[in-house]
């Protein structure tokens, strides 16, 4: 059995379809790197997986448990932006998952048991290289700095799978590409199930292993409603070759780049 | 030569052009009063500085004959009681019901409708109703501030709940919080700057009730004093405490801004409404 499963599922809002007909397995340890042209249904996908949205039609089971539609600690989320809690420090921001975690009344912690739970929170602090900035509140961050702050907070309560919605968008190259290893490191050290949508191909393949194509297969010009994107490709990043590039290009309506695309692993 | 639109006042410059207006205003008083009195020397309308100064020296620094009181100090501190006890209730009340009803679908179903229809009241109206039912004393003028400023910040609150993005609400549930500590540790210490900020707005309309209530129904008070010295004319009195009240508002509202620097300075670092 799979670890996740995607049984047949439609999104609709009101008249418009959004998704249809999502058929999908994915293994634990799997990273799956989403792209697809602007507005064809990632984020509300990923809002599936996160139980925020529930699917119109089928259902998504993990280790063959239905899944719950409304968010919990199995399921961490990094979203593009306000992931943070702008009224915490850095430090504060990590430990809040702790908190909650021992003490469901008053979600403070005091003394001793503070004390351990600092210095793990500390750890992770470390780990997303914000060491100098504990006592920071987010707005003295930079956009980089606030998604390693938000995914040590989500990393920080070990969820089994993150969920990561172009976490990187509004970053300078430089920093993604650190932003990348970061990831890389925190996927093999506690294993984790990933979806993240990109819209950097290169991204995408770099990071994957791997990438959906999200993709409308029918369109009718008179009622642009009325077909949804299915995932059109699927495939392990590493067996992507030129040509079965260039339709993924196609697909997302770019360019076609003539070069081997970048593989990992 | 500039467009007036870019030329900006060096600091000096701001702060003469900020002070003039003040000066003339005194000057022009100062003109006005002389030319009365001269005509009439027992002209009550304008009376010179120096009456001012007898009559805050007669009220504030020695004891009333009658009560042996000292009148203008009695008066502030009952006054600023009223204020606070007023206030302080409405914004608890706006605390507790705008963070419930904006985190809580179900009660905000239940209850939006019957607050947004309060706060239609006029509370002016409905102020003789206050005083048959609570009397003529303390309570009912408490009860006048409270009803007069708690849907506003009511709903203010409710709104400011509502306002916090939803990825936030999103994102505590994934780290395992309940939607108590929801409350407690998102929503709540994200809205009392908020609250700060709106009960410094509310606090024109409290005067505005204190005054009105002791105007008509007390035994001391600034409102109280303005009222009852009318009788008189005693203009020497009410404009001296009319300065008081607007020196006593602004101080308010300068500490009320101050606690709101020094408790939520990510408020105010991040947001241009807060600063
Ligand atoms: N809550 C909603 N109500 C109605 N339509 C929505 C809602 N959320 C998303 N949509 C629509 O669904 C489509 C897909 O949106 P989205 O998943 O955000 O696209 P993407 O993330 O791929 O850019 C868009 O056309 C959007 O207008
Ligand atoms: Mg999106």
């Amino acid at each position: 059995m799979s670890y996740i499963t995607i049984n047949n599922v439609w999104k609709e809002y009101g008249d418009q379809v959004v998704l249809e007909r999502i058929n999908n397995r994915v293994e634990q340890g799997d990273v799956i790197t989403i792209v697809g042209a602007s507005g064809c249904g990632k984020t509300t996908f990923l809002k599936m997986l996160l139980g925020t949205e529930a699917p119109s039609r089928g259902d998504i089971c993990i280790e063959g448990e239905p899944l719950r539609y409304e968010p919990d600690s199995q399921r961490g989320i990094v979203f593009q932006r306000y992931s943070v809690f702008p009224h915490l420090t850095v430090l504060q921001n990590v430990l809040l998952s702790r908190e909650f975690e021992a003490s469901p009344l008053l979600a403070r912690l005091f003394a001793g048991r503070r004390q351990k739970a600092r210095e793990e929170a500390q750890e992770m602090i470390d780990a997303v290289g914000l060491g100098a900035a504990l006592d920071k509140y987010p707005h003295e961050l930079s956009g980089g700095m606030q998604q390693r702050l938000a995914i040590a907070q989500a990393l920080i309560k070990k969820p089994r799978i993150l969920l990561l919605d172009e976490p990187f968008g509004a970053l300078d190259p430089g920093i993604r590409a650190d932003m990348h290893q970061l990831v890389l490191k925190l996927w093999r050290e506690y294993r984790l199930t990933i979806f993240m949508i990109t819209h950097d191909l290169k991204e995408g393949f770099y990071l994957g292993t791997r990438l959906w194509v999200f993709d409308k297969v029918r369109v009718d010009p008179q009622a642009p409603g009325a077909f949804g994107a299915r995932i059109t490709y699927d495939m392990p990043v590493g067996s992507i070759d030129a040509s079965a590039g260039n339709k993924i290009h196609q697909a997302l309506a770019e360019p076609p780049v003539t070069e081997q695309p970048a593989i990992t692993e | 030569m500039k467009k007036l639109i870019n030329q900006q006042p060096a600091r000096p410059a701001r702060w003469m052009l900020g002070t003039l207006p003040f000066i003339l205003l005194i000057f022009f008083y100062m003109g006005a009063s002389n030319a009365r009195l001269e005509e009439n020397p027992n002209d009550k309308l304008l009376p010179a500085f120096g009456s001012f100064v007898d009559a805050i020296d007669r009220l504030a620094f020695q004891p009333s004959k009658r009560s042996g009181e000292y009148v203008f100090w009695q008066d502030t501190l009952s006054s600023l009681q009223r204020l606070a006890i007023g206030v302080g209730i409405s914004a608890l009340i706006a605390l507790v019901l705008g963070v419930s009803n904006g985190t809580i679908p179900y009660l905000r179903a239940g209850l939006s409708p019957m607050i947004t229809a309060i706060s239609l009241v006029p509370p002016m109206a409905i102020l003789p109703v206050l005083f048959i039912v609570f009397g003529l004393g303390e309570v009912s003028k408490i009860v006048l501030i409270a009803i007069g400023i708690t849907p506003f910040l009511v709903r203010d609150m409710q709104q400011r709940v509502l306002e916090i993005p939803s990825e936030q609400l999103i994102k505590a549930q994934t780290l395992g919080a309940n939607t108590w500590q929801i409350i407690l540790r998102v929503v709540l210490p994200q809205v009392m700057p908020r609250l700060l900020a709106s009960v410094r707005l509310s606090l024109g309309a409290a005067w505005l009730f204190l005054i009105a209530a002791e105007a008509i129904a007390s035994t001391d008070g600034l409102g109280y004093r303005i009222f009852l010295v009318r009788r008189y004319l005693a203009m020497d009195v009410i404009l001296p405490y009319v300065l008081w009240i607007t020196l006593l508002a602004f101080v308010i509202d300068y500490l009320l801004r101050k606690l709101s620097l020094w408790r939520y300075p990510w408020f105010h670092d991040q947001t241009p409404e807060g600063s």
